[in-house]
């Protein structure tokens, strides 16, 4: 996914012929370790060395340490208390954490699955340069640079008693569906989930727009002279070549909507009743509000291993094009 | 004339479209130019009755956005020059040298990206406590460069990785050092993947809510994107300031992806294509 796909950039690499030669750079001779640590100078080490070590300090060792978190009874004042699997045990009876779970799944099918419809959808239509296309998908993306809280406030604007939705409800007869929107525990995760998408779309838009983009012509062409209908050649062309979009785009989704926090905290901060509670949000208000670190620490733990099969996808994925 | 027929519709169909995504935006930015009698008069939902800038004045002065602002870019600016500065010379080091277990480094680099947030938030919370650095925006920065390294080291490599080794070979026989190589010849044909990660990197680091009210507190010292959280409490119910506020938050990223729009595109197209 690197470096194919840089080469859509405004400006491409100079000559991909050297990834044949590629093994030849300097330093490459020496075979054993110790040989070669000589032949490269203490300035390179030092330029990998120096990130490496941030990144240790700012997200390998913190992680360590949240992992650890989760075997322990933690208040942050005294020393944490390890409880084995103890945090997840509780998990088992805890009704909002069933709920978040519940949620968390509900927001993977409804805001991965139509993100990923409505933005191939999108770009199936946009994909053709014509006149005014420029325009309809700088309109489909321009939520996509703002932020989440952006987005809610927007939002928010709309959902208010007195605000659009309600008027334009009453205006075509609807009127008795008005309702608090996000005060409403029965409405509120998909009062959320509809900015989030309104977001997202544009974003998968480009993906898909990237990855038709890339598909050679011709097969189109090959296509139409056998006289297949336009359904036809997206079905049996566009589909099947989109295959690597396709797993870049389901984890970049997965990835995104376990983490998504920042849309809901802004919007509902979880509520009412913790009817639009995610795991994330979960998380955050069992550590900061409630302070039972090892419990919130054990909540990540749960999203991480929900994210585990995505990002090793994704990173086997990476690496068998690294070689 | 069938095909007429199709293309007006086609047009029809997408104007509407673009339309409706971009209306809420619109609406807002209408709002935001109500006077606060207007809309509690008329309500949100009706037509504006009023035009006043006073509500901009009241979100840039009294809810201090300004200085919300400044914050925001004292973070978001040195955050992406040395996550990107670190992360071009760690992806030099493992493209184009052969260091010992540079495919593992690389490998734990990325993976530690794709980490969810949340398991390091309690410890770096607990960190930046410790080393007292507990709401102030240099924690704030080194977290965002911490956190985003892995990513854009990987799609540098990447790019690094695919460059001619014949010019590297050429500026050695002039007798050019690692370093000078890196600067005067690597790091210009890199431009345009750099542009690409330093467009994205600006709005991931200008929007980010979670990493700054876990490691910021004081109100003043907040980015504008967690402030404008706290400008709904501050005008319960003057949406019309809220509006205000939530327009002048947007504004920055709008303008980074009017200004870079080709690289920002790009950049989010990275990954797409495999």
């Amino acid at each position: 996914m690197t470096a194919t796909s840089i080469e859509s950039l405004p400006e491409t690499a100079p000559g991909k012929s050297s990834r044949s030669g590629g093994r030849g750079r300097p330093g490459w001779s020496g075979r054993q370790p110790r040989s070669r640590l000589h032949r490269i100078s203490p300035l390179i080490l030092a330029f990998v060395f120096v990130p490496f070590a941030i990144e240790a300090v700012w997200v390998f060792w913190p992680a360590l340490q949240g992992f650890w978190l989760a075997l322990t009874n933690w208040d942050g004042l005294t020393a944490p208390k390890f409880v084995g699997f103890g945090n997840f045990h509780d998990m088992v009876s805890d009704p909002i954490f069933r709920t978040a779970l519940k949620n968390t799944a509900i927001w993977l099918v409804l805001f991965g699955g139509l993100s990923v419809i409505g933005g191939f959808g999108m770009a199936l239509l946009l994909q053709k340069e014509r006149r005014g296309v420029g325009i309809y998908r700088a309109a489909l993306f321009t939520p996509v640079v703002f932020s989440l809280v952006v987005t809610a406030l927007i939002w928010r604007v709309f959902y208010q008693p007195d605000g659009l939705v309600d008027s334009v409800l009453r205006g075509v007869g609807l009127g008795n569906l008005v309702r608090p929107w996000l005060a409403d525990p029965d409405t509120a995760l998909y009062a959320v989930i509809l900015p989030a998408l309104w977001r997202q779309i544009g974003y998968v838009m480009v993906l898909y727009l990237a990855g038709l983009k890339a598909v050679d012509p011709a097969l189109y062409e090959a296509a139409r002279v056998d006289g297949a209908s336009a359904w036809q050649r997206t079905r049996y062309v566009t589909i099947p070549q989109l295959k690597g979009v396709n797993s870049v785009v389901l984890s970049v989704i997965v990835i995104d909507s376990l983490r998504s926090f920042d849309i809901v905290w802004s919007m509902t901060k979880g509520g009412p009743y913790h009817s639009s509670e995610l795991l994330s949000t979960y998380m955050y208000s069992t550590a900061f509000q409630s302070t039972q670190l090892g419990y919130a620490s054990a909540i990540a733990v749960v999203i991480f291993l929900l994210a585990l099969a995505v990002i090793l996808g994704y990173l086997i994925r990476a690496f068998r094009e690294e070689t | 004339m069938t095909n007429r027929f199709k293309t007006s519709g086609y047009h029809l169909a997408m104007g509407l479209v673009s339309f409706l995504w971009i209306a809420p935006i619109l609406w807002v930015v209408v709002i935001s130019f109500r006077s606060f009698d207007d809309v509690a008069a008329n309500g949100l939902g009706s037509l504006p009755h009023s035009f006043t800038f006073s509500t901009y004045k009241s979100a840039w002065q009294d809810a201090d956005e300004f200085r919300a602002l400044i914050n925001s870019l004292l973070v978001t600016i040195p955050a992406v020059l040395l996550s990107l500065g670190f992360a071009a010379t760690a992806a030099y080091g493992l493209a184009r040298y052969n260091i010992p277990f540079r495919r593992t480094v690389l490998l734990l680099m990325l993976m530690g990206n794709l980490l969810p947030p949340q398991i390091l938030l309690i410890p770096i919370s607990r960190f930046v406590e410790l080393t007292g650095y507990y709401d102030t925006l240099y924690a704030l920065i080194a977290v965002h460069v911490g956190f985003g390294l892995g990513f854009y080291t990987f799609v540098l490599h990447g790019f690094m990785r695919d460059l001619p080794r014949e010019i590297q070979e050429a500026a050695t026989i002039d007798g050019a050092g690692p370093g000078k190589i890196f600067g005067s010849v690597i790091l210009p044909l890199t431009r345009p993947a750099l542009a690409a990660l330093g467009a994205l990197s600006f709005t991931w680091i200008f929007n980010d809510l979670l990493w700054s009210i876990t490691v910021i507190r004081s109100g003043e010292k907040m980015p504008v994107t967690p402030a404008l959280l706290g400008l709904q409490g501050l005008f319960v119910s003057s949406w019309n300031v809220i509006a205000a506020g939530t327009v002048i938050a947007a504004v920055p990223t709008l303008v980074v992806f009017l200004k870079f729009q080709k690289h920002f595109v790009s950049g989010l197209a990275i990954g797409a294509v495999k």
